[in-house]
């Protein structure tokens, strides 16, 4: 089974992020980045899939700047077998550009399996894995939290409001991951030195600048100071009124 | 959940590092936070080893990572490997401990002094984990002077028995095998000393956990007994020779422990900055008087010192250039800042930092311990000494 995962280069959620001058992008000063943790599902699916059937190939694809490349060789770390990078100065703000951009590189890939995150953590826009299901022609399924495949089909899983969805499709097919499919590997010390031997291929993409412009950026409102209206018992009474009367919670 | 730990890094020491040297550190300070920070406190407090990690731990391929592949080790660098034993004593000295032992006193001397067929057998049993192992040099009446050890090995006809005591023996009482270091010849010649892979299931070798440790509560340090111990002629490590061969052993896990330390004083001083900005106290936070901002200044500056020196160490370590004694100067100054670093985050948490809650008085317990192994900060200030006078002070 031969298997693309596509994956992002994302700011860490951990780090403090600061908005740049421009007021439309993030200052990448002093900034950790790291792969897209709904990717690091799709890529622990794909090196399952793989050993389990005990062939096939794991390719691992990136949109980004060069620096995307430490991103893919974490996955190459965790296990995959080779990478490409589509380089290019920056990810468009327009999905459906960076999409284009990858469904140009997996059309003759011959794929079985297409594995997105089902969001990468910076822009949460969900839009990259269907859009490529989409330029292909295949089948997608979102945010997949359990699978098996058997036959050329599959069935998955997708936990929606309230219960669970099961669906059926033929392969080829595009799907994004979601938490609980799979517990994603510590990418291993002898995987990390494994990873620096295994074949990077770099491409440079000029990818079309799309319909989509970011006006401005801006960090959410401080939160203002807690209040103390009492201590004790006594204070029970003079709570409740405040969470009723001001804060309209109760 | 609490956040995850970032490191300290005032002076971009990352940027001297390789992408997979950084990767390293990553992946064993993700593995960190996922799987020791969230159990160390209880098991400190309840005095167990997690033993449960140890799979955990050779799954990432963190036990003797510094030796070769065809071991089935991860063949990394010495700063690679430095960098894991610093991320790991973030967590705790006990678990740093554990893979010190398990990589710089028993797998480095078996690749050092083994034949090719002890490392073939037990290297990669050790990097896998299923081999625990264990290291008895210090003796009760012996520590700072290993040269005075009274535990002999005589041949016999069909291998050599072993006699005699070992303490302070980290993993002793969970070890499959013990390096055991005996002298082979007369009592008083250091130079007869050799090293034998003592099996801990054989007649007449028994362990026993040493109770009341008010440091490295989450390790288990153990006394040995070797009465009559009967071991094959292949049991003896063929290139051990002399004192100079459990002293080269210390001098790989010296090096590890430099690192260390610099976990332990980052993990000090991070929960020392979150304090002091979110304690309130006169109505603002404690971070803004100047007492407590001074002791995060010296805190900061001694840490950052300390990276610059383990980074040139195990750069130097990697071109085979590496002193013993740069390595003794390394490990006093990076435990004995390290201990100051814990106990000034003590006092700054207040009472609060006297809980098992918070990571300071764990760490400046163990870091207690960390001063006096692996030759106490006084014997390295002799070595030092010797190395700058020509003169030894020893005795």
């Amino acid at each position: 089974m031969k298997i693309a995962v596509c994956i992002k280069r994302v700011a860490d959620s951990e780090t403090r992020v600061r908005i740049g001058a421009d007021g439309k992008s993030l200052d990448e000063a002093g900034v950790k980045f790291i792969l897209n943790p709904y990717d690091e599902f799709a890529v622990e699916e794909a090196l399952q899939r793989r050993d389990a059937a005990a062939s096939g190939e794991v390719v691992v694809l990136a949109l980004g700047p060069a620096q995307a490349q430490e991103t893919i060789r974490t996955a190459l770390a965790m296990g995959a077998d080779r990478g490409v990078l589509l380089q290019a100065d920056r990810v468009p703000v327009d999905g459906l550009e960076a999409a284009r951009a990858l469904a140009a590189e997996l059309k003759d890939g011959g794929y079985d399996l297409i594995l997105f995150g089902k969001m990468a953590i910076d822009d949460y826009n969900h839009q990259v894995g269907p859009m490529v299901a989409e330029l292909l022609g295949l089948p997608c399924v979102t945010t997949v939290a359990h699978l098996e495949l058997a036959g050329g089909r599959g069935t998955a899983e997708r936990e929606i409001e309230g219960g669970v969805e099961v669906v059926e499709f033929p392969l080829p097919a595009v799907l994004t991951t979601d938490k609980g499919l799979n517990e994603p590997r510590y990418p291993a010390l002898k995987g990390i030195m494994a990873a620096k031997k295994k074949p990077l291929d770099v491409k440079p993409v000029t990818p079309g600048a799309g319909g989509v412009v970011v006006l401005a950026m801006t960090p959410p409102p401080e939160r203002k100071e807690g209040r103390i209206v009492g201590e004790g018992v006594v204070a029970v009474a003079e709570l409740i009124r405040v969470l009723r009367e001001e804060a309209k919670v109760l | 959940m609490a956040p995850k730990f970032q490191g300290v890094d005032f002076y971009d020491t990352d940027s001297l590092l390789s992408e997979e040297e950084r990767a390293v550190r990553d992946t064993v300070r993700a593995w960190v936070d996922d799987h020791l920070i969230p159990v160390i406190g209880e098991a400190y407090v309840a005095g167990h080893f997690p033993k449960q990690l140890v799979p955990g731990m050779a799954d990432l391929g963190l036990f003797g990572a510094n030796l070769p592949e065809e071991y089935g080790c991860a063949g990394l660098n010495n700063v690679a490997y430095g960098l894991i034993m610093q991320e790991l004593e973030r967590g705790d000295s006990g678990l740093r401990s554990f893979a010190s032992v398990q990589g710089a006193l028993v797998m480095y001397p078996i690749y050092s002094f083994g034949s090719e067929e002890q490392k073939k057998k037990w290297l990669p049993q050790m990097a896998s984990g299923t081999v625990i192992g264990c290291f008895g040099l210090t003796e009760p009446d012996f520590g700072s002077n290993p040269g005075g050890m009274i535990t002999v090995a005589k041949e016999a006809k069909d291998g050599w028995v072993l006699n005699g005591a070992k303490m302070w023996i980290t993993n002793g009482s969970t070890a499959h095998v013990a390096v055991v270091w005996a002298k082979t010849g007369a009592i008083d010649d250091a130079e007869s000393i050799r090293g034998f892979l003592v099996p801990t299931e054989a007649r007449g070798f028994s362990a026993k956990d040493q109770k009341g440790k008010l440091s490295l509560r989450a390790s288990d340090t153990s006394e040995l007994v070797l009465q009559d111990v009967h071991v094959p002629k292949d049991a003896l490590l063929p290139k051990s020779a002399g004192l100079k061969s459990p002293l080269m052993c210390l001098t790989a896990a010296r090096y590890g422990i430099a690192w260390g330390a610099v976990g332990a004083a980052m993990a000090c001083y991070d929960e020392a900055v979150s304090y002091a900005k979110t304690r309130l106290m006169f109505g603002k936070p404690i971070g803004g008087f100047q007492l407590q901002q001074a002791r995060l200044a010296d805190m900061l500056t001694e840490i950052t010192k300390a990276q610059l020196l383990c980074l040139q160490l195990g750069r130097l370590k990697d071109q085979g250039k590496a002193t013993p004694q740069q390595v003794s100067l390394a490990k006093r100054n990076n435990v004995n800042m390290a201990t100051e670093v814990a106990r000034e985050t003590r006092r700054l948490l207040g009472a609060n930092g006297i809980l098992a809650e918070y990571q300071a008085m764990r760490h400046l317990a163990n870091l207690e311990s960390v001063y006096t192994y692996e030759g106490t900060h006084d014997i390295h200030t002799l070595i030092l000494g010797q190395e700058i006078t020509g003169i030894s002070a020893f005795a």
